[in-house]
């Protein structure tokens, strides 16, 4: 790709942020404002701000990369997405934001009055969080890689020093401008290449075989391998060789490859012929932590869908990002009418992804051999257009990108970094918000740099089985159980979030198991969540007189309308 | 006491309901005048009883939406599975299931605000 356009549009969008993060700090003065922007934010500016936080680079790249390379049923992953939005608007959306508290741990504190399940709150939006902005700052590196060469973690370090600058500067009330307008800029630096896309796929007499199963070659296509890999067929594949496949040597001859795992060497040059399908990079054997969850989903594909189902619809109401947010909202009713137009509009966006995806399996098929399938969107104006027009539309997405990976990772690493002043750092204040921002974006950074990359959507769905299994018990029972009590809430987070939590760690250090354990493992959600919410009922049935006192007035506060409440307070 | 007390016409009346409604304004009870209000201001059994409703209507409204998305998503997968029309798919997944979200949506928050507004009615006795 050339660089000449996308280096600027990526610089530029980096500069907007900042300049709009510098207007908000112009107007953030106190505490309020820059914590939850003092809770003025209107319902329509809030919705943008939330869609705009919430589209990260796992919807922008990661969905598009999925479809491509597993095919329409990761268009669960928007579906979900979505989803989750409407479950956090039935149970939570409201009651969340009469409850007056700031944070998770704020909820868990207020409802349970419990020092103890304030902090293993606070440990668990550390250990969302946390998972949440690493793929976030790989996806970046893997952007600028692709763009421009750059050394992968260039792009993750651009991203983490331009996050903690405008969050440590502004707080939320800066946030809240900075990705209302990330919303509009991702947007449409989706929808205007793709509806050039779309035209230049009329123009090519608009072949449809991009729906069909699996997905295959349209013109001879010469493919270098540029890192070695094991190649996983599902039938035989017969290519033209040049370079070392399975230790042996081939200079442009044919070869019959039988249906099994290959190992080709890099520097290998493979030509397939029209018509051949395209074979999947099996990364499980390519070492590192990305044993991608591919293996679980082709083993158990009904389970893995379900899992992934469930993960998503539940985890969205417990994403840090996603609940602080809803603080920012004048009243309970605004915030129910925040989230309606928050599903409009990230429901609209989802229409976009999944159009890169199908054009990716018509004009680059072969990223799914190279591995980084994520990069699909940067390359399709390349692929499909060329010339000028193509390098200003990748510029173009290019920018929409880096958007996406700023916004989302500010969001995180404001509601990480809330609950590390108020809850590890021993004094509270905006300084040391500002070390805590430092803080809550160093381990992530450093995590990126260490290990190697899980395809971006699949480590944003790992996350979401963590929040599920943990803070979707602890929201949905304390809003709507009086029987709640606190050791119940914290067995069941133990419970449930911890061992998805193991599980998620199990798959990302590349536990070599198969079959159905690793399946298990890969898609903890299924089972996870009803563990989490079951020791949670049992334990807080058993521990009956632990029953906080104030559980009735709490509740009471969650649920009336503001306009009894403020009168009931005077 | 007096012991004609009896024969005197003693004139008992309340603050007209209606009019001490409208001067009052935004806040016409501030005073927790009347019972459910008070009720549930000062905590006791009937008070409770009273949010437990809305809470009850509430959630009745949460779940009935809920199992509307259940039923719509959940057959879905199996319904891949045993068709394996990926073309169906792509419609369904990439297009079909958003409108109904979020117009699922919108009538839970019609009828969520609609609770709420028929439990001050119920509240402030109007």
């Amino acid at each position: 790709m050339n660089q000449n356009y996308a280096v600027p549009a990526v610089a530029l969008v980096v500069l907007a942020t900042v300049l709009v993060g510098a207007f908000g700090l112009r107007i953030s003065r106190t505490t309020s404002d820059f914590y939850v922007a003092s809770r003025t934010v209107g319902p329509r500016l809030n919705a943008t701000a939330i869609s705009g936080e919430y589209l990260s680079g796992a919807s922008f790249l990661g969905i598009a990369g999925l479809v491509l390379v597993q095919g329409p049923d990761m268009l669960w992953y928007p579906v979900g997405y979505t989803a989750g939005y409407l479950v956090l608007l039935l149970f939570v959306a409201a009651p969340l934001r009469r409850s007056g508290a700031y944070t998770l741990p704020d909820f868990a504190e207020a409802r349970l009055a419990s020092q103890q399940v304030r902090r293993l709150a606070g440990a668990f939006v550390l250990g969302v969080g946390w998972l949440y902005l690493l793929p976030q700052l790989q996806g970046a590196g893997l952007t600028l890689a692709v763009l421009t060469g750059a050394p992968a973690p260039l792009g993750g370090i651009i991203v983490a020093v331009v996050v903690v600058a405008t969050v440590a500067a502004g707080g939320m009330r800066s946030v809240t401008f900075v990705q209302a307008f990330q919303y509009w800029l991702k947007l449409t630096a989706l929808s205007v290449p793709a509806l050039f896309l779309v035209l230049a796929w009329q123009g090519d007499g608009a072949p449809r075989d991009a729906f069909a199963e699996p997905v295959t070659f349209r013109d001879h296509h010469v493919v270098r391998i540029d890192h070695s890999l094991h190649l996983r067929l599902s039938r035989p594949l017969d290519v033209t060789a040049t370079g070392t496949i399975d230790g042996r040597r081939y200079t442009g001859e044919p070869v019959d490859l039988d249906a099994g795992v290959h190992r080709i060497e890099r520097g290998t040059r493979l030509t397939f012929a029209p018509g051949a399908p395209v074979p999947t990079a099996d990364h499980g054997s390519n070492g590192g932590m990305s044993s991608s969850l591919a293996s679980g989903r082709r083993e158990r594909p009904l389970y893995a869908t379900y899992g992934l189902i469930l993960a998503t619809f539940l985890g969205t109401m417990g994403l840090p990002h996603v609940v602080v947010r809803f603080y920012t909202s004048p009243h309970g009713g605004a915030a129910r009418r925040t989230t309606v137009a928050v599903l409009a509009l990230i429901g609209g966006f989802y229409l976009l992804p999944p159009v890169y995806g199908a054009l990716g399996r018509l004009y680059a098929p072969e990223l799914t051999l190279a591995g980084d399938a994520d990069a699909a969107v940067l390359l399709l104006p390349q692929r499909m257009i060329g010339g000028l027009g193509a390098d200003l539309l990748g510029a173009l997405v290019a920018g929409g990108a880096f958007a996406a990976f700023l916004s989302t990772a500010s969001g995180l690493t404001m509601a990480v970094a809330g609950v590390l002043t108020q809850d590890v750092l021993p004094a509270r204040g905006v300084r040391h918000f500002r070390l805590g921002t430092l803080l809550a974006m160093a381990v992530p950074l450093a995590a990126s740099l260490l290990v190697g990359g899980l395809p971006v959507a699949d480590a944003v769905g790992l996350a979401f089985a963590v929040s599920a299994s943990s803070f979707c018990p602890l929201l949905v029972l304390g809003i709507w159980w009086r029987r709640l009590t606190p050791p119940g809430a914290a067995a069941g987070m133990l419970a449930g979030g911890g061992s998805a939590f193991v599980a998620v760690a199990a798959t990302m250090a590349g536990f070599t198991g198969t079959g159905t354990l690793h399946a298990l493992l890969a898609w903890p959600a299924l089972w996870s969540v009803p563990l989490g919410f079951l020791t949670m009922v049992l334990v807080s049935l058993a521990t009956p007189r632990r029953v906080p006192a104030q559980t009735a007035a709490i509740l009471a506060r969650f649920h009336l309308p503001e306009e009894l409440r403020t009168e009931v307070k005077a | 006491m007096p012991q004609d007390s009896s024969e005197r016409r003693v004139v008992v009346s309340g603050p007209p309901r209606r009019t001490r409604l409208r001067s009052r304004g935004r806040y016409p009870h501030a005073s927790g005048y009347y019972r459910p209000r008070t009720e549930i201001a000062e905590q006791t059994t009937l008070g409770h009883t009273y949010v437990r409703s809305l809470m009850r209507s509430q959630l009745r409204a949460a779940l009935s939406v809920f199992a509307v998305l259940v039923l719509l998503v959940g057959p879905l997968p199996l319904l891949f599975a045993t068709i394996r029309n990926s073309g169906l798919q792509w419609a369904v997944l990439g297009f079909c299931l958003y409108p109904p979200m979020v117009l699922l949506a919108r009538w839970y928050v019609r009828r969520a605000e609609r609770n709420e507004k028929d439990f001050v009615r119920l509240v402030e006795d109007r």
